[in-house]
């Protein structure tokens, strides 16, 4: 792995990192609740244990940049700018969320802040972004696309497909593989004979870094690094974030595929606690600013649920709009 | 006073268009495998890499997934990708893009991500080019709502179609038979956007409705010259775009002859026929005075040798006799 490069972050950033991460986790758990009381359906995915790897890599981003993600996207969502409200009243299926409700879960849309979904087939995302990336290029301009993917992505062919496609046309392109060590159940050793991701994109010719993705500064400082590469006109960059899911697969999932124990172990390396108490050491932030931090972030999801429940259902009459473009006023 | 034409093949009124569109719109590009240095598979893009350079006329590796994928993001990131891909069977490795995504993604963002892709490929039989180069799927296709699916058969619509799918802010699947790209013929030079929502009646008969398209409208036309001199009247109507299906001249027509035969190359067994079938008899049940009728291919992966492969598709004999026995059933 990249060693961390120590370097000072300053107290503002450090809250504004905080922030953001306590604001996907509260949203999280809030959704968990709100899937046991049937408010949410379908499939759920939790980010828990992740959020250093979106909040980090989207420091590096400006509003021109796409970003593309997977199923597992409510934290890319918020750190990219999505608001709460429409991404709560996304979970709930109603119209005034990001995708009018239409997506769900696994499928936050939010053209406004050129955030591409959303994608629910595995690897499926990758292709898109290596196109986001084209039309950067082909009409000179410096935008780059963010692509998000977890290490089962890494099996599949569209991986495979892009990477070189995107090594060989010197695409602007960040891949981002949140190897979180299991597919699902089916850990990472089951299901690749080689299990260095990082050595594999490399292989493509392309810059290739593995990092601590549980430690946002180290995730931040080396997605600066690559957008600022590709921005003075270099081709895609890969950023392998080791990192670990604390919560089941989705809400069906009894993890029978790994130990208590191990969970345990990854806990102590837990994004929020390590920043905290290295925030806390460096003088930066005081606990009073952690419980702060979080009541807002509280706060924030309470109006989020008060404004997904008080929204309206889209019209059935409406089902078969937008199977084709409508026109735009 | 006739209008003015100029005489060309299907092949070069593909090129005029996509030479057409390349210099009117910086926003187009090609994309595809072999299309740039060797000049296309079937020779339509030949040339264009000259005139156009490398940036907009891109050779890309075997990778259908991801450049028909990276056309999908292209056109949401702003640009008008045209991708070829080299033929109907290899679009299957690019299918979860076509559908997951392409297909998909409108809908799903309430709007937000139409996705104004072209995507064009060549279908069909007739070559021996045996059972992984010859299927028509493109009954497939239509089968999927947020797709546009055209099929040109002439000379007209090869260049109309393809301005009328740019202008589009869908993803049109465009097929091209295989056994049209040498066809001669004249251009309309005046001729415009081609309407790809319209079926077009290209003969017009009072005996029978044929729903055909591509290169089976010359076997249908064929037969109709046949039938003509034993008195039975075609009315062959060539559909154009299989998705969406246009019914209101498919069941206008039917009402007229009140028999309604299908002709493609697709297989029968839950096919276009089958589809066009159904739309019949749920519209315009009471107004036939036969059953209707398909004449499809056999239900087998296409063979290579000429003999089981002509045998295998639909024939000028096999509308011929179908024809037959539609006029001999009495209402
Ligand atoms: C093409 C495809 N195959 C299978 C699935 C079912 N599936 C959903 S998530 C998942 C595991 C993916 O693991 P990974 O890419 O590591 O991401 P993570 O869920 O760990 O974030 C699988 C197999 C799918 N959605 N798409």
């Amino acid at each position: 792995m990249e060693p961390v490069v120590a370097h000072d972050i300053g107290r503002g950033h450090a809250l504004h990192l905080l922030a953001q991460m306590l604001r996907i986790r509260q949203f999280e758990d809030r959704c968990a609740r709100l899937y046991t009381e049937q408010k949410i359906r379908g499939f759920l995915h939790l980010y828990n244990g992740e959020e250093a790897v979106a909040v980090g890599v989207m420091q590096a981003l400006g509003v021109a940049d796409s970003v593309v993600a997977t199923y597992r996207e409510h934290g890319h969502a918020l750190a990219r700018g999505v608001p709460m409200n429409a991404l709560m009243a996304e979970m709930y299926g109603r119209r005034t969320g990001s995708s009018g409700g239409r997506g769900g879960s696994m499928h936050v849309f939010d053209v406004s802040r050129h955030f591409y979904g959303g994608n629910a087939i595995v690897g499926g995302g990758l292709p898109i972004a290596a196109g986001l990336a084209l039309a950067q290029r082909l009409r000179g301009l410096d935008g780059v696309a963010a692509c998000f993917f977890g290490e089962g992505a890494v099996a599949e062919g569209e991986f495979h497909e892009t990477l070189n496609l995107a090594a060989l046309w010197h695409l602007p392109v960040l891949f981002i593989c949140e190897n979180n060590l299991y597919a699902m159940g089916t850990a990472l050793a089951r299901s690749e004979a080689i299990t260095d991701i990082r050595a594999k994109a490399a292989a493509y010719g392309q810059p290739a870094v593995a990092v601590d993705g549980m430690d946002v500064i180290a995730v931040e400082a080396a997605a600066q690094r690559a957008v600022k590469a590709m921005r003075g006109g270099g081709g895609s960059h890969f950023l392998e974030c080791r990192t670990y899911r604390f919560r089941a697969h989705s809400m069906f999932d009894a993890q029978l595929y790994r130990d208590k124990a191990e969970v345990e172990e990854w806990r102590k390396r837990g994004p929020l606690i390590t920043f905290t108490t290295r925030c806390k050491a460096q003088g930066l932030i005081a606990e009073e600013d952690f419980l702060r931090l979080e009541r807002q972030a509280d706060a924030e999801v309470d109006a989020a649920v008060m404004f997904a429940e008080g929204s309206d259902w889209e019209p059935v009459a409406d089902l078969e709009r937008y199977v084709y473009a409508e026109p735009r006023a | 006073m006739s209008a003015s034409v100029s005489r060309t093949t299907y092949r070069e009124a593909l090129r005029g268009a996509l030479r057409e569109a390349l210099t009117a719109d910086p926003r187009v590009f090609l994309m595809g495998e072999d299309i740039g240095r060797y000049g296309g598979c079937y020779a339509v893009t030949k040339s264009l890499l000259a005139e156009f350079g490398e940036e907009r006329i891109r050779d890309t590796p075997l990778s259908e997934s991801a450049f028909v994928g990276a056309g999908i993001g292209a056109a949401l990131g702003g640009m008008r990708p045209i991708v070829e891909i080299m033929t109907v069977n290899f679009s299957l490795l690019a299918l979860d893009q076509i559908l997951n995504n392409a297909a998909t993604l409108c809908h799903m963002s309430a709007g937000q991500c139409p996705v104004p892709l072209v995507i064009r490929m060549a279908t069909g039989a007739g070559r021996q080019l045996a059972a992984q180069h010859s299927h028509s799927l493109e009954g497939w296709y239509a089968h999927i709502p947020g797709l546009r699916i055209v099929a040109p058969a002439t000379i007209d619509d090869a260049r109309g179609m393809l301005r009328a799918a740019l202008l589009c802010p869908d993803p049109v699947l465009m097929f091209e038979h295989i056994g049209l790209f040498n066809m001669e013929g004249d251009l309309t030079e005046a001729a415009g956007v081609a309407d790809i929502e319209r079926a077009a009646i290209r003969r017009t008969g009072r005996d029978i409705t044929v729903l055909t398209y591509g290169a089976s409208l010359y076997r249908c036309l064929e037969a109709a010259t046949e039938l003509s001199a034993a008195g039975i009247e075609l009315e062959v109507v060539d559909l154009r775009t299989l998705r969406p299906l246009d019914d209101a001249t498919i069941i206008k027509s039917v009402r007229r002859t009140r028999r309604a035969l299908m002709v493609d190359e697709g297989w029968k067994s839950g096919g276009l026929s089958a589809e066009l079938g159904m739309r019949v008899v749920e519209q315009a049940f009471f107004d036939l005075d036969a059953p209707v009728m398909r004449v499809c291919t056999a239900e087998v992966p296409i063979p290579y040798p000429k003999h089981l492969e002509d045998a295998a598709l639909p024939s000028v004999g096999r509308i011929v006799a179908a024809a037959h026995a539609m006029v001999a059933h009495e209402p």
